[in-house]
């Protein structure tokens, strides 16, 4: 205890976060005490966009931890693997022609059509991931992070374009399975999609730590740890590249999907917005560690149930917070975690020598 | 005495601005012409005899006259303006090697600034209409406040995280100039907000001293509204353009440089690297902020909206394709990244003018229908892949990013010194 009170008295910073976290369980347990119906339906939403937060972190992780550069174009690769399920899943023909979607003629019922354009949509991004990484990533290795990192920013202006343009006269619903339906807790509806996406953040992060396990996953730390050592040691980092890239772009279109559902949006189609979620979830992978997939899970989920509560209730204050005040939640709640610890959670120190 | 390149005899010399006589000349040369531009000059309008065929270089002596003129005159302004906010970012970015996505942000703040000091107060808005050298400087001073209380955690940071935090700035920057309040400080002209004037007065007198908002008379030529906002700016843009030079070439600019190449081998050597870095993020918010302000001042708005993502990644790409750590790369980034797209603009519509252009020279061979150029759209907006000129801007200027990234990491000022380099050297390779 004494130890404690020490570090709260070298730490100003620490001192704040405690000053503040103080109150605010104080005030969450006197709101669950209240209306305990709000207060789960609340917290179920929180989850639902920590996950979905959680889903686009860990992509970000992934290409971070191999190519050690930041990928901003993720969410324009997240509008366009959305933007192909929805053409799989909606549309007749396929586009600009006049061939019919193969999708519609098969047998089985909606969902198993559904099913087969998702894994489509997931083949498309992984390979325009790995189309991107090979034509502008590749090229870049040895040149400083910065430069490869706004490459990226290039390429996220120059698709959003593109996307844009799709969506511009009519949204493009992707038709999830479950709809906007939801089962009832009291007089609040929590809508399946947010079960949809913790059990699709739980496999992603199974599936990934699972991978991190295997021989290429290995591999893939190795060469986040040092690339030339990996690369004696005979591993092909070209590879190791393409993979993350391509797991990356995938983690992406899939946060693109959640992005058009509740609790992101109520549209369920994708709109010029969708991309934002890419840099909605940014704050989530920073405040969890740019490297660390346990960081991307627990920075979302963190920053997802900072946002929702807030706007859960802070509504009152609405005047002085100004109208949409929840999706900045996340940029704030960052700058405080990162006074305190400036790698993030579980990120790596950056060890600096002369 | 004639003075061979990189042949230094003494400190002073090397650190010149302009080292020779023929760069000294050139250069005033140059700034004679670009304060001639604006200017109605019988002379300087008259077409080149035999070039008046070539669209834009043909008309006037100097081969950029058209920049002057009517509708690129406008574009010539912002460039100036862009090109201050580009020497700040130059400085923190490229000089200290800061990165920041935040510019947006910090130009955001001194336009708000400058639009709640400088212009007048009324039923939905706040204003105080003082004259333009209380809002100029008052806007670039509120950036560098703003700039000095974020640095504390932007010292902490270092690489993408730093980038990062900076680009959050922009999203709450954006945010908070949306709220009820920030609309009554800086709000959009739908809520009866007035950009602040340019006219120079003393204090809040009727007559100004210098009028800058009508047409009107310099010394023996006439001037438009335009051409007075350009010359300011252009003044502008050399003050701050020596500052900037200046900074990087005396104690601070050393010491900057020193923590970009090796932060803690700049501190052992006796630099105090926490002081310099604030004054990096001050000095640098400084610009962006009387950036800022001139923005709106060109405007003659103030959105949020308009200081977003997208501006930072403008000053970035400014910056890289410039070159980035010079002050002569961040004037030619701000001209060709601004300009480019107008330069492409034109040409699209050379290209699909019935007359003179494609259109009319190889008529429908690949033409599809009406005024579109393939995969180009001029006259309608339709949903599908047939771009507008301004989406194919965007587009070119992403590609354009990757493209001198990948081919030419140092940008243009790369490419210059490759070039010059081949001239000196010629006939030997090296």
């Amino acid at each position: 205890m004494n130890n404690f009170l020490l570090k709260l008295r070298q730490e100003p910073a620490l001192m704040f976060l405690f000053g503040v976290m103080v109150p605010i369980t104080v005030f969450l347990a006197m709101q669950l005490f209240n209306d305990p119906e709000i207060f789960f339906a609340t917290l179920m939403r929180s989850l639902g966009m920590g996950s979905t937060y959680a889903i686009v972190a860990l992509g970000f992780v992934l290409i971070f931890k191999a190519t050690q550069t930041v990928n901003f174009a993720q969410g324009a690769l997240a509008v366009s693997g959305a933007l192909f399920l929805s053409f799989a899943v909606a549309d007749d023909h396929i586009p600009l022609t006049t061939i019919d979607n193969p999708i519609n003629s098969l047998p089985g019922p909606d969902w198993f059509h559904w099913g087969v354009s998702l894994v489509l949509a997931m083949v498309f991004a992984a390979i325009l991931g790995l189309v991107i990484e090979r034509l502008t990533i590749r090229p870049m290795v040895g040149q400083p992070l910065f430069s490869v990192a706004v490459i990226t920013l290039g390429l996220e202006i120059a698709l959003r374009v593109f996307n844009n343009d799709t969506v511009k006269v009519e949204f493009r619903n992707v038709k999830v399975p479950w709809g906007i339906d939801g089962f009832q807790v009291g007089k609040e509806t929590i809508n399946y999609s947010i079960i949809a996406a913790m059990v699709t953040a739980a496999i992603a992060f199974v599936a990934v730590f699972i991978f991190y396990r295997s021989r290429l996953g290995i591999a893939m730390r190795a060469v986040a740890f040092d690339q030339e050592a990996a690369m004696a040691q005979g591993i092909n980092v070209g590879r190791v590249f393409a993979i993350a890239w391509a797991a990356g772009a995938v983690l992406a279109m899939i946060g693109g999907v959640f992005a058009t559902q509740p609790p992101v949006k109520q549209s369920l189609a994708v709109d010029n917005e969708t991309a934002n979620i890419a840099f909605r979830a940014l704050p989530a992978v920073i405040l969890g560690g740019l490297d660390s997939a346990t960081g991307a899970l627990l920075g979302g989920l963190i920053v997802g149930a900072a946002e929702i509560f807030a706007g859960q209730y802070a509504a009152g204050e609405t005047d002085i917070l100004g109208a949409g005040y929840p999706v900045i939640v996340p940029y704030v709640v960052m700058m405080i975690g990162l006074l305190i610890r400036p790698y993030g959670l579980f990120g790596t120190p950056e060890i600096r020598r002369v | 005495m004639y003075k061979r390149p990189n042949l230094y005899t003494s400190y002073e010399s090397e650190t010149q601005i302009l080292p020779t006589w023929t760069q000294k000349a050139l250069m005033a040369f140059f700034i004679i012409q670009l304060f001639l531009l604006p200017f109605s000059i019988p002379v300087l309008n008259d077409d080149i005899p035999g070039l008046s065929w070539l669209p834009l270089i043909g008309d006037g002596i100097p081969l950029f006259r058209f920049l002057g003129d009517g509708e690129w005159i406008r574009a010539s302004t912002k460039v100036l303006m862009l090109i201050v906010a580009a020497h700040g970012l130059n400085l923190l970015s490229g000089v200290a090697g800061q990165v920041s996505l935040g510019h947006a942000f910090f130009m955001g703040v001194g336009a708000c600034t400058a639009t709640y000091l400088g212009s007048a107060s009324g039923s939905t808005t706040w204003g105080h209409s003082l004259p333009i050298w209380v809002w100029l400087p008052g806007a670039g001073i509120a950036a560098a406040l703003i700039g000095i209380f974020v640095s504390p955690v932007a010292v902490k940071l270092r690489g993408l995280y730093l980038a990062i935090v900076t680009l959050g700035l922009v999203f709450l920057g954006i945010h908070l100039g949306n709220t009820s309040w920030g609309a009554k400080i800086a709000g959009p002209p739908a809520l009866g907000r007035k950009a602040p004037e340019l006219d120079i007065r003393l204090w809040k007198e009727e007559d100004p001293l210098i009028n800058m908002s009508d047409d009107g008379r310099w010394l023996w030529f006439d001037i438009a509204e335009e051409g007075k906002r350009y010359l300011l700016y252009l003044v502008l843009a050399i003050g701050f353009t020596l500052l900037a030079k200046n900074l990087i070439r005396t104690r601070t600019g050393r010491a900057w440089q020193a923590i970009r190449d090796r932060d803690i081998a700049a501190e052992v050597m006796g630099i105090a690297e926490f002081r310099y870095k604030v004054q990096a993020f001050a000095i640098s918010s400084f610009f962006a902020g009387v950036a800022g302000a001139l923005f709106v001042g060109l405007s003659g708005q103030t959105l949020a909206t308009d200081f977003g993502l997208f501006l930072s990644v403008e000053f970035i790409a400014i910056l890289l394709i410039g070159g980035a750590g010079t002050t002569s790369g961040a004037i030619v980034g701000a001209f060709l990244i601004y300009m480019m797209p107008q330069f492409v603009e034109e040409a699209t519509k050379w290209l699909s003018d019935q007359e003179s252009g494609v259109t009319g020279v190889v008529g429908d061979t690949i033409l599809t229908e009406g005024d579109d150029l393939g995969f180009i759209n001029t006259s309608t907006v339709t949903p599908g892949w047939t771009l507008s000129v301004f989406d194919w801007n965007i587009v070119l200027f992403g590609v354009l990013i990757i493209v001198f990234l990948i081919f030419e990491p140092l940008g243009m000022y790369g490419i210059w010194v490759k070039i010059r380099n081949y001239w000196k050297r010629w006939p030997f390779s090296y």
